[in-house]
């Protein structure tokens, strides 16, 4: 099927497709979250099936970028775009695999009794995440890049609850060695979430240089330590 | 229809000004020929003649040419108040979100309501704003066969989690603008929730409570059936912990009920320095309890933060108490307020209040953590000072509702400060 369009409505269909797989990335954490806190095993299978959709859409998403270029050979602003719709789609599947990967370590999880104030840590740790992860996908839609100096921000508190997280999890393995196994999954699960989070700042980072043709600003480091400012609320 | 608004009222008027000038010019440029005649043939001054002139205009303009019946008439033969009624006055005054798009998709007009849950939304593509599978599959529903899909569920996350029933339609006849319409059914969703969690937690909470209760009771019925200073011990150890297990369905029913509430009604404001000096008051016993002296270092004029009374008291009784409880070696806790330094470009004004104590501090890794519910930094302390592990999930959440936020600093053995910000009122 061959259809002619004009540029702007190519421009257009990559920023739809991005925009789907975004929507279907973001439900995979949440289901991923969720199954792993009500040890709900059908809902971490559907995650897992819903994986694959994520790596089709990648795909599609590539070849019909680099169908773009080799027709309309963009400039500039426009080849920013184009390369920008590859490396979000390329993010958001590593985000899939992610919440994939936590889905499939459910059912070790929840064979074991699990500590509740780690289990709440982790969903603490998924709503910063997941925050994150819409944040700057509404910034795709709405293009206020403005907003994303706050990316950092976010970050940082991702990465002081995960360690807080990760150290709680070797206390607890160190206690009793019957809880190594159960631990060890939910350390991987952490540091996947961490990881989603790092995601989503690339997302916001190539987001950042597709509108501006700059760097989004670093964080800046003076009060870093010992001190953290929680929950920006913001609109 | 009246227009409120000032600036509108006074261009209104001076278009019926205009009007009148203009209907009455012939009249009007006779008077000035006349009156400029008269007065240059009596020798007078010029300035007296404009004066005139403009007098009379200013009498033609001010004074209705026609009797009001005759400009009523007019008015209703032209449009009856329900065809002046524009269709975006309309969407404004409903409460509910209201999105219209065109046929790619594009916003092209959002009411305020769908403004204050959404965030700006003119111009953006829907697709790319409503991500989940189910709004995407609404969308593209609504767009190919133009008829009226079934109305789909969606959650907005931040600030605070809602639940919305979607419904999708065209708007009227061949227009090639769509209407998307978001019914909120959070409170029907939070009830449910609320019951789960309340359950879920309560259970868990409560489980060492009771299981160290049924234990003295063995102990009385047993070993202690005839040592009187031993039953005495434990029937207070017992009332402790069913003082506690009262004080954790209370605090766990306060934080259901706030999570229950809907988003704060705009426009709530509260006094910070009246707030925090009442709560200061109310805490003056259990400061000089623990040894503990609260300095205020409050301005003598208000300071105006978004927020009910009743919520950021709710807010400040768990800081100072806190402060009070874990601080108390530090001796001293000083409560301050302060609007804060002009922001950025952009933001909204800020003030902030902060309670400071000197105590032990919290050390870095569980800084990010204190806001989760039951965390407690050690838990036999949080104990020894009655203390159930909600406060600051509360004070966090009701900070959420009004678009504030907490900041957390500590030096590990000297202490720390919360800080509140809060948008200015
Ligand atoms: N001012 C403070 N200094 C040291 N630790 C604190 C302070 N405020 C709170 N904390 C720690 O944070 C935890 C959570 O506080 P909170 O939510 O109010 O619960 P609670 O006081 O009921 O234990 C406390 O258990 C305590 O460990
Ligand atoms: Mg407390």
């Amino acid at each position: 099927m061959h259809i002619v369009r004009s540029f702007d409505e190519d421009l257009k269909y990559l920023s739809g497709r991005i925009a789907a797989m975004g929507g279907l990335a973001e439900r995979m954490v949440e289901e991923s979250v969720s199954a792993l806190v009500h040890a709900d095993e059908t809902l971490a299978r559907k995650v897992v099936a819903d994986d694959l959709l994520l790596d089709i859409a990648e795909r599609e998403i590539d070849e019909k970028a680099i169908g773009i270029i080799a027709r309309r050979q963009p400039l500039a602003d426009d080849l920013r775009e184009i390369i920008g719709a590859i490396r979000i789609s390329a993010d958001l599947e590593r985000v899939g695999d992610l919440a994939k990967n936590n889905a499939k370590r459910v059912v070790a999880i929840t064979a074991a009794q699990q500590p509740v104030r780690v289990v709440r840590g982790l969903e603490a740790l998924a709503e910063l995440a997941l925050g994150q992860l819409k944040d700057v996908l509404d910034v795709y839609a709405t293009r206020a890049v403005s907003t994303l100096a706050s990316v950092r921000e976010r970050d940082a508190q991702i990465d002081a609850v995960y360690t807080s997280l990760f150290r709680e999890l070797l206390a607890s393995m160190m206690e009793d060695a019957r809880n190594i196994t159960p631990c060890t999954h939910l350390l991987f699960c952490a540091k996947n979430l961490e990881r989603i989070g790092d995601h989503a700042t690339n997302v916001a980072e190539t987001i950042y240089y597709a509108a501006t043709a700059e760097q989004l600003p670093e964080r800046s480091r003076q009060d870093k330590s010992h001190s953290v400012t929680l929950d920006v609320a913001a609109r | 229809m009246s227009d409120a608004d000032p600036e509108s009222a006074a261009a209104g008027f001076a278009r019926i000004a205009a009007g009148r000038l203009a209907e009455a010019r012939w009249t009007l440029a006779a008077a000035a020929v006349a009156i400029a005649g008269v007065t240059f043939a009596a020798g007078g001054s010029w300035l007296v003649a404009i004066a005139a002139i403009a007098a009379v205009a200013c009498v033609a303009a001010l004074t209705p040419w026609r009797t009001r019946a005759m400009r009523l008439a007019e008015a209703t033969a032209v449009r009856s108040p329900i065809d002046r009624l524009s269709a975006l006055r309309l969407a404004a005054a409903v409460s509910d979100p209201l999105v219209v798009f065109d046929r790619s998709a594009t916003v092209v007009q959002a009411n305020p309501a769908a403004e204050a849950v959404f965030g700006s939304l003119r111009g953006v593509d829907l697709r790319l704003r409503f991500r989940a599978p189910e709004m995407q599959e609404l969308i593209r529903q609504t767009l190919d066969d133009a008829t009226h899909p079934a109305p789909v569920d969606y959650v907005e996350r931040a600030p605070i989690e809602r639940l919305f029933r979607v419904a999708a339609s065209p708007v009227g006849d061949g227009t090639g603008l769509f209407v998307l319409v978001f019914r909120d059914q959070s409170e029907a969703r939070r009830i449910d929730r609320m019951r789960a969690d309340f359950i879920a937690n309560a259970s868990h909470e409560l489980r060492t409570p009771l299981a160290s209760i049924a234990g003295f009771i063995e102990t009385l019925r047993g070993p202690a059936r005839n040592d009187p200073k031993a039953q005495a011990r434990f029937l207070e150890i017992m009332q402790a912990q069913t003082e506690r297990m009262a004080r954790l369905i209370d605090d766990l029913l306060s934080l259901s009920r706030l999570e229950m509430k809907p988003l704060a009604a705009p426009g709530q404001s509260a006094d910070l320095v009246e707030v925090i000096a009442g709560v200061a008051d109310t805490l003056t016993h259990l400061a000089a309890e623990a040894g503990v002296v609260v300095e205020r270092n409050l301005p003598a004029e208000p300071v105006l933060a978004a927020g009910s009374r009743d919520e950021l008291t709710q807010v400040f009784e768990n800081l100072l108490e806190n402060a009070i409880k874990y601080g108390r070696s530090g001796g001293r806790v000083v409560v301050s307020v302060a609007r804060a330094p002009a922001q950025a470009a952009g933001g909204r004004p800020q003030v902030e209040a902060s309670v400071r104590d000197f105590g032990p501090g919290i050390s870095e890794e569980h800084i990010p953590r204190v806001t989760e519910r039951f965390y407690r930094v050690d838990a036999e302390s949080s104990r020894a000072q009655k203390g159930t592990g909600l406060g600051l999930a509360i004070v966090k959440h009701i900070l959420t509702r009004y678009g504030g936020r907490l900041s957390i600093a500590s030096q590990p053995g000297h202490g720390a400060a919360f800080t509140v910000h809060l948008p200015a009122a």
